[in-house]
C-alpha cells in the first residue's frame, strides 16, 4: 500500500499535464465518470458481495453521471484511502472525489481543490463501554482512545481535549478493522469517529450492542461533500448544481416515482428544474433535462438519505441537521433559476 | 594459484572511461532535476501549495506514547522527531534481541543434537514463511485479548501493573519528585513508564521474525568456513569451544556481518508496519501529518530521506565493524 502511494504522488505529479477546463469534455469523450470513493464506509460508499457500489457518496457519482452522460451506470469507482484521495484528484486520475471528505480551510485553500457543496453534516462523537459508567466526554480523563488515521478526527481530538484541559492518549490505527477490533477487545476506553459511523459500529460490529453507548457530545463539525480540481469552473458548477438540484427536488416533492407526473406540473419552479419551461441545462453545458435525469437515477436528496443511511437502511440515522432548512435542518440549496 | 590481472588501461582509454561515467552521472542528475522541477511546476499550476513551511506550525494532534515529551501544541517537526524516536525505541532493542536470539537458533541448527537441530529448523521455516504483517497482528491480538482490562489490571509488584494498557513500571522523573509511580486510576493506570501492547507486539514480532533470518545468516557464515579448518584445530588438540571461538567464529564473522546488516536495515524499515497495530512511529506520524496538511509529496520525501539516513548510518556502522572484525581475525 505504501509503495503505490509513493508512486502515485511522484509519478502522477511529474507526468500528467495540467488540463484546466476540460473535465466535462474528457468525461464525455471517455463516456465514463471516474469517481473517487472510500475503500468501504457503510452508508456512504461500500461495495457489496457482488462488487456493486452503494451509498450516499456513490449516489452522488451516479447522479452526476446521469446528468452528464445520461447513464448512471457509466461510473468507474476508484477506491482510495485517506492518504491517496487528494493526490488522485490533483493528478487527474479521478474527475470527482465523492468520499466522505470534510470541508476545511486548509484543504479548500491549499490543495488545488474546490469543495462543491455539503452532502452530509456530520460531527465527531465517542463510543464507550457501558460498564465504565461514563456519561459525558469530559469524563474521559487519561483515557486511551482508539482512532483510525487519515481523517480530521485526530486533530479534533487534540483540539477538544486541549480546550477542556484534559489529557487523553490516542491509539492510532491505519485500518478501520484493526481499530474497532482493538476497541472491542478492550484495548481502549473509548472509540472516536464521525457520529454517522458510530451508530453503525455499535449496532453491527459490537459483540453485544447493549454493552456500549454513544456519548451525547459531538466535538466537531464535519461537513462532508464532493471535491473537484481547481481551474475548471465549468465542471465545478456542474457538480455543485446537480447536488443543489437533488435538494431542490426534495423541497418541491419531486421523487423518483412521481417524476413523470411532475414534468407536467403547473408550478414554474418545477418546470424550470425539470427543463420544461426554460433550458437551465444550456447554462451548465448540459442537456435540457439534466436535473430530471439525476432524480430519475437516484431519487431526490431525501430518498438518497433514507435509502443509504436513514430509516430504510441498517444505520437508521435520523435526518437531524441533514433535514431541509424548512424542516429544521441545514440543507438549503440556492434556487435553480 | 595464478591470478588473472587486467592489463593497465592506456591513458586514452582512461579518459574515455572518466568521460563516460561523468556523462551517466550528469544524465542521472538531469533526470532527478527534471522530476523535481516538473512536480513543482505542475503543483504550482494547479494551485497546490508546496514547501516545508508547515513543519514549524503546531501539529494539533496528539501522540499516544512518546519517548520525547510531546504536546499537541508542539510543532509538526517535533511530532516527526517524536515519531523517529519511537521508531528507534523499537528498532534498537529489536536489533539486539533478534541478533542474540537469531545467533542461538543459527548455532542450534548446527548442533549435533537432532531434536534441537529440527526444532531450530522448524522455527526458521515457520517464522520466515509467514508475512510479517500477519505476525504483528497475531501478536497484537494475542496481547490485547489475553490481558485484563485496565480497570482490573494485574498487580505484579508494588506499582507494577499489567493490563490491556500495557506494562506500567515506576520511572525516573515526572511531576512530583524523583520517582514517578504508576497509580491505579478510576479508568486507567496513569504515571510511570508504560510499555503499551502496541510496543510489545511490535518488539516481539520484529525480533522473532528477523531472528529467523539472522539464524540462517549465522548458519551459512559458519558453514562457509572450510571443514579442514575445524579438523585441523581439533587435531591440534583444541577443544570444541576453543575451535569455535578461535578458529570458526573469526573466519565466519567476515561472511556474517554484511548480510546481518541487511537484516538490521530491513528490521528498521519493517518497523513502519506498526501503522497497522497503532504504534506511533515515524510513518504513522507522517501519515497523520500528510492528512492534516495535504502535503503528500513533502511528507513522503521526508520519510524517504529519514530512512535513507538511517540506512546509511547502519551501513557505515557495519563497515566499521567489518574492518574491526577483519583486524581481529588477522590478529588471532
Amino acid at each position: 500500500m505504501r509503495l503505490p502511494t509513493i508512486a502515485l504522488t511522484l509519478l502522477l505529479f511529474a507526468h500528467a499535464p495540467a488540463h484546466a477546463g476540460k473535465t466535462l469534455d474528457q468525461v464525455r469523450q471517455k463516456a465514463q465518470l471516474a469517481c473517487g470513493v472510500s475503500t468501504g464506509v457503510i452508508g456512504f460508499s461500500a461495495a457489496d458481495s457482488q462488487g456493486r457500489w452503494n451509498g450516499m457518496d456513490v449516489d452522488i457519482c451516479r447522479a452526476i453521471a446521469a446528468a452528464v452522460l445520461n447513464d448512471p451506470g457509466k461510473v468507474k469507482y476508484v477506491p482510495l484511502n485517506a492518504q491517496q484521495r487528494f493526490t488522485a484528484l490533483q493528478s487527474g486520475e479521478i474527475d470527482l472525489l465523492s468520499r466522505n471528505t470534510t470541508w476545511t480551510l486548509t484543504r479548500d485553500a491549499s490543495l488545488g481543490l474546490h469543495f462543491t457543496a455539503v452532502t452530509y453534516y456530520d460531527g465527531q462523537g465517542f463510543l464507550v463501554p457501558k460498564k465504565l459508567k461514563i456519561t459525558g466526554a469530559k469524563q474521559l480523563k487519561n483515557a486511551e482512545i482508539c482512532v483510525q488515521s487519515g481523517t480530521t478526527t485526530e486533530k479534533n481530538l487534540g483540539d477538544w481535549f486541549k480546550a477542556q484541559g484534559i489529557k487523553v492518549k490516542p491509539v492510532v490505527f491505519e485500518k478501520f478493522e484493526a481499530s474497532i477490533k482493538a476497541f472491542f477487545s478492550g484495548r481502549c476506553q473509548a472509540y472516536t469517529t464521525d457520529a454517522s459511523a458510530l451508530a453503525f459500529i455499535r449496532s453491527k460490529e459490537a459483540p453485544n450492542p447493549d454493552d456500549y453507548v454513544v456519548l451525547p457530545e459531538l466535538i466537531s463539525k464535519e461537513p462532508l461533500g464532493p471535491v473537484v480540481r481547481r481551474g475548471d469552473d465549468e465542471w465545478f458548477a456542474i457538480v455543485k448544481w446537480v447536488i443543489f438540484a437533488l435538494i431542490e427536488a426534495e423541497e418541491y416533492g419531486i421523487t423518483q416515482a412521481n417524476l413523470e407526473q411532475m414534468k407536467s406540473s403547473p408550478d414554474p419552479a418545477i418546470q424550470r428544474l425539470l427543463g420544461g419551461a426554460e433550458d437551465s441545462g444550456k447554462l451548465l453545458g448540459l442537456e435540457r433535462d439534466w436535473a430530471a435525469r439525476a432524480v430519475k437515477a437516484v431519487g431526490n436528496y431525501g430518498e438518497i438519505f433514507q435509502r443509504n443511511v436513514g430509516k430504510d437502511s441498517p444505520l437508521k440515522l435520523p435526518r437531524g441537521a441533514n433535514a431541509l432548512w424548512n424542516k429544521g435542518g441545514l440543507l438549503y440549496a440556492p434556487p435553480v433559476r | 594459484m595464478p591470478i588473472a590481472v587486467a592489463p593497465a588501461p592506456t591513458p586514452a582509454a582512461r579518459w574515455r572511461n572518466i568521460g563516460l561515467q561523468a556523462l551517466i552521472a550528469g544524465l542521472l542528475l538531469a533526470l532527478l532535476w527534471w522530476l523535481i522541477d516538473a512536480t513543482a511546476t505542475n503543483m504550482r499550476e494547479r494551485g497546490i501549495r508546496s514547501g516545508f513551511d508547515f513543519l514549524l506550525e503546531p501539529a494539533g494532534f496528539g501522540i499516544g506514547e512518546s519517548l520525547l515529551p510531546f504536546d499537541s501544541t508542539d510543532s509538526v517537526l517535533w511530532a516527526l522527531a517524536a515519531g523517529l524516536a519511537n521508531t528507534l525505541r523499537v528498532a534498537l532493542p529489536a536489533i539486539l534481541i533478534s541478533t542474540l536470539f537469531g545467533t542461538l537458533v543459527g548455532l542450534g541448527r548446527l548442533s549435533p543434537n537432532l531434536l534441537l537441530r529440527k526444532l531450530c529448523g522448524a522455527y526458521v521455516e515457520a517464522l520466515r514463511n509467514v508475512p510479517l504483517l500477519l505476525q504483528l497482528l497475531a501478536w497484537y491480538f494475542i496481547v490485547t485479548d489475553l490481558l485484563p482490562a485496565a480497570s482490573e489490571a494485574l498487580q505484579l509488584a508494588p506499582h507494577v501493573f499489567l493490563s490491556k494498557s500495557g506494562l506500567s513500571l515506576p520511572w525516573l522523573g515526572g511531576d512530583g519528585g524523583l520517582l514517578n509511580l504508576p497509580q491505579r486510576g478510576a479508568m486507567n493506570i496513569s504515571g510511570g513508564a508504560a510499555m503499551t501492547p502496541e510496543y510489545l507486539a511490535l518488539l516481539l514480532g520484529l525480533s522473532f521474525y528477523t531472528a529467523a533470518y539472522v539464524a540462517e545468516t549465522v548458519r551459512a557464515g559458519i558453514a562457509a568456513v572450510p571443514r579442514g579448518q575445524s579438523e585441523a584445530a581439533l587435531a591440534l588438540g583444541l577443544t570444541r569451544l576453543q575451535n569455535f571461538r578461535l578458529v570458526l567464529l573469526p573466519q565466519a564473522l567476515r561472511g556474517i556481518i554484511p548480510p546481518l546488516t541487511n537484516q538490521h536495515l530491513s528490521l528498521t524499515k519493517n518497523a513502519s508496519l506498526a501503522v497497522a497495530i497503532g504504534y506511533p512511529e515515524l510513518v504513522s506520524v507522517a501519515n497523520t501529518t500528510l492528512n492534516q496538511t495535504g502535503r503528500a509529496a513533502e511528507c513522503i520525501a521526508l520519510i524517504m530521506a529519514v530512512y535513507l539516513i538511517l540506512s546509511l548510518l547502519t551501513a557505515w556502522l557495519s563497515a566499521w565493524l567489518e574492518r574491526r572484525s577483519g583486524r581481529w581475525a588477522d590478529r588471532s
